[in-house]
């Protein structure tokens, strides 16, 4: 078998090189970060340094990073550890957001968050709220408002947190200047390990109008908001794979000319084909499209067994393969979401794998209109 | 591949300091390694190829933890380490039962996160019993049972001690928990793959893993949770589902493969290691003993770990002595709290003086150890405390058969 296509950079990028350097070196270490001694204080001196990449990436200074095992802790941390009295939480959030509860605020055919809803939700109520709306949705990759999110609620008095996940590493971000309280970063996404993630508080030290308690398992690391041997190997690639932002950035227009390749070869197939987030603001690496009238669970069997690794959304527990929530929420309707796959390009993705998508979606394409037309004959002739 | 070879770089501190944490076996390393490059996909991604071949790896990970403590892999929860595990545990297990039982028995020497998790406990509206310890360390089973009442949900006693290597009688307090009917959980960061431990042997419902104190990496640990008679608890990080709702989060492949890989050396290799690190610390001990009198050793000479030997050194100065011997990376209190100069609480518990319990040393040997490092330190602290002592007086006033403790020191 040819090489097989891994087009599920959203699900879990490939380790950046540097990060599995990183990883290895303190793979080979002795010493507790937290020990006196030798051993230990040279663990604690790799997991400062890669505190100060992480700062980094985001444009926040080494001591707002709290680290934590990844993402959804940190999304947890952030709802559950501000304990403001309100949460206001986009409907296209990832579950370990909305799964911390909230008042929804609605968003557009494209998945963008209302900012007339927000304003008014945030008018009609005045007590200390906190609003959460992600930087980039998992699925469609479209681009959410987040400045304009934070100017609003920062006129209501609110905090605003901002689920980073997926648009770190592709967009730069700058939390001062968007105007973000925390954000949350899993390292995974990045090109760092499984089992990492952060919850970065701007100005951490200075600001006590957050009242962010330690995370649910008590604070005896990590500045006291998170208890815990830390995982060392793990941030040690978080801080190297952070290290890359700026290669990461500029490899953008690679991929998103990689990308923009394979939509309009589907175009040029199938005209009718629905790409999720077309016309806004989306990131460069991501197409969540359709393909009429072949369900998404036949496709991604197909795209399996000729070699293409993709998905219908997040990667989820349940093990079932079921429509993209995200669609839904979007007003979609179910049997053209039914019909849709994402596909995430990454670092590693070049143009062999987008070819190999592309020749795949091809004969699929071609079967199932060959199925169709007998069904179609089969009916006319009952 | 000889994994007893030392891995002593001499230009660097010896490590004596397995307690806090253990370096990863290098074939544990060897195992995970594909994991992070060409076997690198999400184990929740259901849908392709790399999907599958990481989630089949986490669940022969899985199957391997369970071996080694007697459970079946559902009953494996993966967790982000010890810490973890213990805060989902206690209050977890409390919070799912709040409505029908709402106390709780420990003791006073668990690990700071469990004894934290009790006071967040109290807070919400808990009962909690702290056991005290004798001064060998371990808990009275009268006073445990004394303490149960029917409005006990839990009792969470640590298998082994972390600062001295105490274990605890884990089969009785599980035989009295299950005759009582209330859950009986244990911190087993410091035994298991240390000491042979068995969930259905001992009546253990939940029980806390480390992956570093067992020669896999930082960042993944384990949390049994009995499903007959089935335990339920109320999960503390929430999204995915993964974990069977226990335990939100994506899990992390390469690094559920190393616990995975350093259960199934422990379960093969572990009778043949502890026997050789009795060896090593009878050694340790008693080279110590040859040179040196006014050593004390806390906790229980017999009921106690093979890896562990925690020695008080009278007349010397605490702080001096770690100095004298910082070529050596030992600890002088448990890794989390040695930051301060406080006086180990788990010393204190078991009656040591504040003197000794100050200049007491904890040392750690594992699976690296060798004699030869066994000896240099041996020498280097035995050289050290007698440096020290030739600068006390106070060790000269007790050569000359004075007692300290009848001396009335005048203010002045």
């Amino acid at each position: 078998m040819n090489r097989y296509a891994y087009l599920d950079h959203n699900a879990k990028t490939e380790l950046r090189p540097e990060a599995l350097e990183a990883v290895t070196a303190a793979l080979g270490l002795n010493g507790n970060p937290s020990s006196v001694h030798g051993p230990g204080r040279g663990a604690r001196k790799i997991l400062e340094g890669a505190r100060a990449q992480v700062a980094a990436l985001v444009g926040a200074i080494p001591s707002d990073v709290i680290f934590t095992s990844g993402g959804t802790e940190a999304n947890n941390l952030a709802l559950r550890g501000t304990g403001r009295q309100r949460h206001l939480v986009s409907a296209v959030e990832h579950p370990s957001v909305l799964n911390c509860g909230g008042d929804i605020i609605p968003v557009d055919g494209d998945g963008i968050v209302d900012l007339a809803s927000l304003e008014n939700m945030l008018a009609a109520d005045d007590r200390p709220a906190l609003v959460s709306v992600m930087l980039a949705n998992n699925e469609t990759g479209v681009i959410q408002p987040v400045a304009q999110v934070a100017e609003i609620a920062h006129r209501h008095g609110a905090l605003v947190h901002c689920d980073a996940i997926q648009g770190a590493g592709k967009i730069a971000i700058d939390m001062g200047g968007l105007g973000i309280d925390l954000l949350s970063l899993s390292g995974h996404k990045i090109g760092a390990p499984l089992g990492v993630g952060a919850l970065i508080v701007a100005g951490l030290d200075a600001r006590h109008d957050l009242g962010l308690k330690a995370s649910g398992f008590g604070g005896r690391h990590e500045r006291g908001f998170r208890a815990g041997t830390e995982n060392l190997s793990g941030i040690a690639g978080f801080g190297a794979a952070a290290g890359c932002i700026q290669s990461m950035i500029d490899d953008m227009p690679r991929i998103g000319a990689l990308r923009d390749r394979l939509e309009a070869a589907v175009r040029a197939i199938e005209p009718r084909s629905v790409i999720f987030g077309e016309h806004v603001d989306r990131l460069a690496n991501t197409s969540f499209l359709t393909m009429p009238g072949t369900d998404s669970s036949t496709q991604l069997m197909a795209f399996d067994l000729a070699g293409v690794g993709v998905s219908t959304g997040s990667a989820c527990s349940s093990g079932k393969v079921t429509n993209s929530a995200v669609l839904a929420t979007m007003g979609v309707d179910a049997d053209i979401a039914g019909a849709a796959v994402r596909v995430s390009l990454g670092w590693s993705t070049d143009k062999q794998d987008i070819d190999a998508f592309v020749a795949a979606w091809a004969d699929l394409h071609a079967q199932g209109n060959k199925m169709s037309k007998t069904l179609v004959s089969e009916k006319s002739a009952a | 591949m000889n994994t007893n070879e030392s891995r002593w770089n001499k230009d660097a501190p010896l490590y004596l300091d397995y307690q806090s944490t253990t370096p990863t076996d290098p074939r544990v390393v060897e195992k995970m390694l594909p994991y992070f490059t060409q076997k690198f996909g999400n184990p929740h991604s259901r849908t392709h190829h790399y999907g599958w071949e990481a989630e089949d790896a986490v669940e022969v990970a899985r199957a391997q933890i369970a071996s080694l403590i007697g459970a079946t892999p559902k009953e494996i929860i993966f967790t982000s380490g010890a810490t973890e595990s213990n805060n989902l545990a206690l209050k977890g297990v409390a919070r799912f039962y709040k409505d029908k039982k709402n106390h709780i028995i420990t003791c006073v020497t668990e690990h700071k996160c469990v004894l934290d998790s009790c006071r967040h406990l109290e807070m919400e509206g808990f009962d909690v019993t702290y056991l005290p310890v004798k001064t060998n360390g371990l808990i009275d089973m009268a006073e445990l049972e004394a303490a149960m009442t029917d409005k006990t949900v839990m009792v969470s006693i640590m298998a082994v001690n972390n600062e001295i290597g105490v274990i605890q009688p884990i089969s009785e307090i599980g035989k009295l928990c299950r005759e009582r009917k209330i859950f009986f959980h244990t911190d087993g960061a410091q035994a298991v793959g240390k000491i042979p431990i068995n969930v259905d042997d001992m009546n253990i419902d939940l029980m806390s893993i480390s992956g570093h104190k067992l020669y896999a990496p930082m960042g993944i640990g384990v949390l049994y949770v009995r499903r007959r008679p089935r335990v339920r608890l109320v999960a503390m990080i929430t999204g995915g589902g993964q974990e069977r709702g226990m335990r939100s989060g994506t899990l992390p492949t390469p690094l559920c493969v190393g616990m995975g890989e350093a259960c199934a050396i422990s379960e093969k290799e572990m009778g043949a290691e502890a026997e050789r690190l009795k060896m090593l610390k009878d050694r340790f001990h008693a080279g110590i003993n040859s040179r040196l009198s006014e050593v004390y050793l806390n906790g229980d000479a017999e009921h106690r770990i093979p890896g562990n030997l925690n020695l008080s050194f009278a007349y010397v100065e605490g702080e001096g002595l770690m100095m004298g011997v910082n070529d050596l990376a030992v600890s002088s209190g448990s890794a989390c709290t040695s930051a301060s100069l406080e006086p180990s609480y788990v010393l204190r518990a078991l009656g040591v003086e504040e003197e000794l319990a100050h200049t007491s040393l904890r040392i750690g040997l594992g699976r690296f150890t060798t004699e030869e490092e066994v000896d240099y330190a041996v020498e280097k602290i035995a050289f050290e405390v007698e440096r020290l002592r030739q600068m006390s007086p106070l060790w000269e006033m007790a050569q000359e058969g004075i007692d300290i403790k009848s001396i009335e020191w005048a203010e002045h």
